[in-house]
């Protein structure tokens, strides 16, 4: 499969503050890609610059085969965008809006018609059409923005956190229609902070202050990042343990999973050991994205 | 084309929608020009006055008379000595007080010339400024209707009269809608487009539209001319006001006033989005808006005489599409005169227009930070 996003080294500071840091990617062709990190880590910053909106202090990228610091507007053409905030305006209702950007992306006007009523069923719009955005719900919201991203049917379309803020279900459905614009030759690349979005990513990347820490696939990354016996511990005080059980000699990392404690051991054996400190029955778990997750975090 | 018409047709619906802009666009002219001319007028004309006659005579009668029908003087109180004359003045129940002496009439007869007492209260400059002017007036007229009747002549030898030419009643109205007009087109014109972008920076649909190929000049193109119609909604609103409330006589050709409104338009929408490059919230866009108001109202030309102001003030006044739009304004309203007049101001304000959206054109980078 062919990079349909390759970036060098790329760089943003603001002021002495470095908010993304030589970053190197390959966004393959077709693929969602995922793009993960705690809050501050420069996702949206390396987002930003691969749309062209904001100028890369060193480095450089190819997008869609365009170089990214002196073919901005080509680039522009061809992807779709969708910030953070949604971005819609208020005071229109769902087909203005979707006529609007049909409008700015240069839609034939013959076929602008056909493109808003194709974006309003993709989107799940249907019935809300004549409604101003103000009086719609975050879900709605959100799929419109998404269709508003891609009215001009890019083939490469970036959508930063789409789905925060929004219910368990609108997630899903919003997800879906991600995969189906993948499943029809379309490359996203998706930030997110839901582990069940990210499991659905055919590849992570994980970044945290400024830096990639590691890309791969969902699986892969479980395999490889976390290396040593993982288990679940059962400990009925799980907070006031946390540091005790980290300072274990054997014990590479202690974290909290809700009322449990998942701890990372060096090896097997050392789960005797864990039973006999605490009093509780070690079981051993497959690691999961967030374990990963909050492991990357941490280095 | 199609990306212009898209901005465009978002804007007049956004427009449509936004009771604001609408209110700025129709009730300011309303409001403002009915409170400013009433104000002025008012306040100018019927000026209380009171009087003491102690010639009780036809001649004293006859000057009174004259004080009366000018419209100026509502000559309603009649008192007994200069005392109560003075207690009146001071106790702000009358603004000008008229006294004859005994022998006013005798005088009158005599030749010689007789005197009239006229006190005017100054703490109001605008009124005691007109109210002498219009005695001294009414003095000079009378005196020569006496001379011309004295001498058994057909009319006077000298017929001097000054004569404020442009607006012959000294009708503070004639002379101030219309420069309203023009105040309140700058200052909505500023105002909504500045508020327009950067209202769209604030909801983030700016850093959406960067992300298209639309190119600056399309988006500021799409974004302004929406506005020019407004101006001119605007300017109508406010002539209309100007014609049917205070009964401004509109000299010269409306055709050649639209055309040339056109250039003070775009000069001040050219100045809005100058200020929408700088400010960062509405909130600043609108205290810029004011900071551009205020120098605008003081040196123009609208509220005092250019002529007579500091060179450095003038030049500065130079600097300000109102001062003009101004001339163009009176010119066309009160004078009749016509584009040949105009020329220099309408060359300055298309500078202005040019300048202004060129600088915020190129300024405009389709890039956050
Ligand atoms: N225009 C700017 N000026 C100064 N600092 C900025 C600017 N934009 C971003 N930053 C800083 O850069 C860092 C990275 O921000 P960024 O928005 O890319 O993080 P993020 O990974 O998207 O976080 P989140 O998950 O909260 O969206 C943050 O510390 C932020 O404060
Ligand atoms: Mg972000």
């Amino acid at each position: 499969m062919e990079d349909i996003i390759v970036t060098h080294d790329l760089t943003r500071s603001f002021g002495k503050f470095v908010a993304v840091s030589k970053l190197n990617l390959n966004i393959r062709c077709g693929e969602i890609y995922g793009f993960l990190g705690p809050n501050g880590a420069g996702k949206s910053t390396a987002i930003r610059m691969l749309c062209g909106i904001l100028q890369p202090t060193s480095g450089t990228a190819q997008v869609l085969g365009y170089d990214l610091l002196n073919e901005t507007e080509k680039i522009k053409r061809k992807i779709g965008y969708m910030s953070q905030k949604f971005s819609l305006y208020d005071d229109l209702s769902v087909e203005e809006n979707l006529e609007f950007y049909a409008g700015v992306y240069e839609v034939p006007l013959k076929e602008s018609k056909s493109r808003v009523a194709e974006m309003i069923e993709m989107a799940n719009l249907t019935g809300r059409e004549k409604e101003v955005v103000a009086n719609l719900s975050g879900g709605w919201k959100q799929r419109l923005a998404l269709g508003c991203a891609i009215i001009s049917r890019p083939s490469l379309v970036f959508l930063d956190e789409p789905t925060s803020g929004v219910s368990p279900t609108s997630r899903r459905m919003f997800f879906n229609i991600i995969q189906g614009l993948a499943n029809n030759g379309v490359t996203v690349m998706v930030t997110t902070h839901f582990m069940d979005e990210a499991e659905r990513c055919n590849r992570i990347a994980f970044i945290s202050g400024g830096r990639l820490m590691a890309t791969d696939t969902p699986d892969n990354l479980k395999k490889n990042i976390i290396r040593g016996y993982l288990v679940e511990l059962a400990v009925p005080d799980a907070l006031e343990q946390v540091g005790r059980i980290e300072a274990l000699p054997y014990v590479s990392e202690c974290n909290i999973h809700g009322p449990l404690l998942h701890v990372l051991l060096e090896h097997e054996s050392n789960a005797a050991d864990l039973r006999t400190v605490t009093g509780v029955e070690p079981k051993m778990i497959t690691p999961s994205l967030e374990d990963v997750f909050v492991t990357l975090a941490k280095s | 084309m199609r990306r212009i018409m898209a901005v465009l047709y978002k804007e007049f619906l956004q427009i449509r929608r936004d009771r604001m802009t609408l209110g700025l666009i129709f009730m300011l002219p309303l409001v403002q020009l009915l409170l400013f001319g009433f104000a002025i007028q008012t306040e100018v004309k019927h000026i209380s006055t009171v009087v003491f006659d102690q010639s009780l005579s036809a001649d004293s009668r006859d000057l009174l008379e004259s004080f009366s029908a000018s419209g100026y003087f509502d000559v309603t109180m009649a008192v007994n000595s200069y005392d109560e004359v003075t207690r009146m003045i001071d106790s702000g129940k009358a603004k000008v007080g008229i006294v004859f002496p005994p022998d006013f009439s005798e005088n009158v007869r005599r030749g010689t010339s007789a005197a009239v007492q006229v006190f005017v209260d100054a703490s109001d400059s605008m009124v005691s400024n007109q109210a002498i002017a219009v005695a001294n007036f009414i003095g000079m007229i009378k005196s020569q209707e006496i001379l011309t009747s004295k001498l058994r002549v057909g009319a006077a030898p000298y017929d001097i009269r000054v004569r404020p030419w442009y607006n012959p009643d000294g009708v503070t109205a004639y002379y101030m809608v219309p420069a309203i007009c023009g105040i309140l087109v700058t200052l909505s014109m500023v105002m909504l487009t500045s508020m327009g972008i950067v209202r769209e920076r604030e909801r983030g649909t700016l850093e959406q539209l960067m992300v298209t190929p639309i190119k600056p000049y399309e988006l500021m193109l799409g974004k302004t001319l929406p506005y020019i119609v407004l101006g001119y909604i605007q300017i109508t609103v406010a002539l209309l006001v100007g014609v049917l409330v205070f009964h401004v006589p509109i000299k010269g050709s409306i055709l050649e006033l639209y055309i040339l409104t056109l250039f003070f338009i775009t000069a001040s929408l050219g100045l809005g989005i100058l200020v929408s490059n700088i400010a960062k919230t509405q909130m600043q866009a609108m205290q810029l808006a004011y900071f551009i108001f205020l120098p605008s109202i003081l040196l123009s030309g609208f509220m005092f005489p250019r002529d007579g102001m500091p060179k450095l003030i003038y030049y500065i006044g130079n600097l300000i599409p109102l001062t003009y739009y101004l001339d163009i304004i009176r010119g066309i309203v009160l004078k009749g005169i016509g584009f040949s007049y105009l020329i220099g101001q309408v060359i300055s304000l298309l500078v202005f227009s040019v300048v202004f959206l060129t600088i915020s054109t190129l300024k405009f980078k389709k890039k956050i930070a």
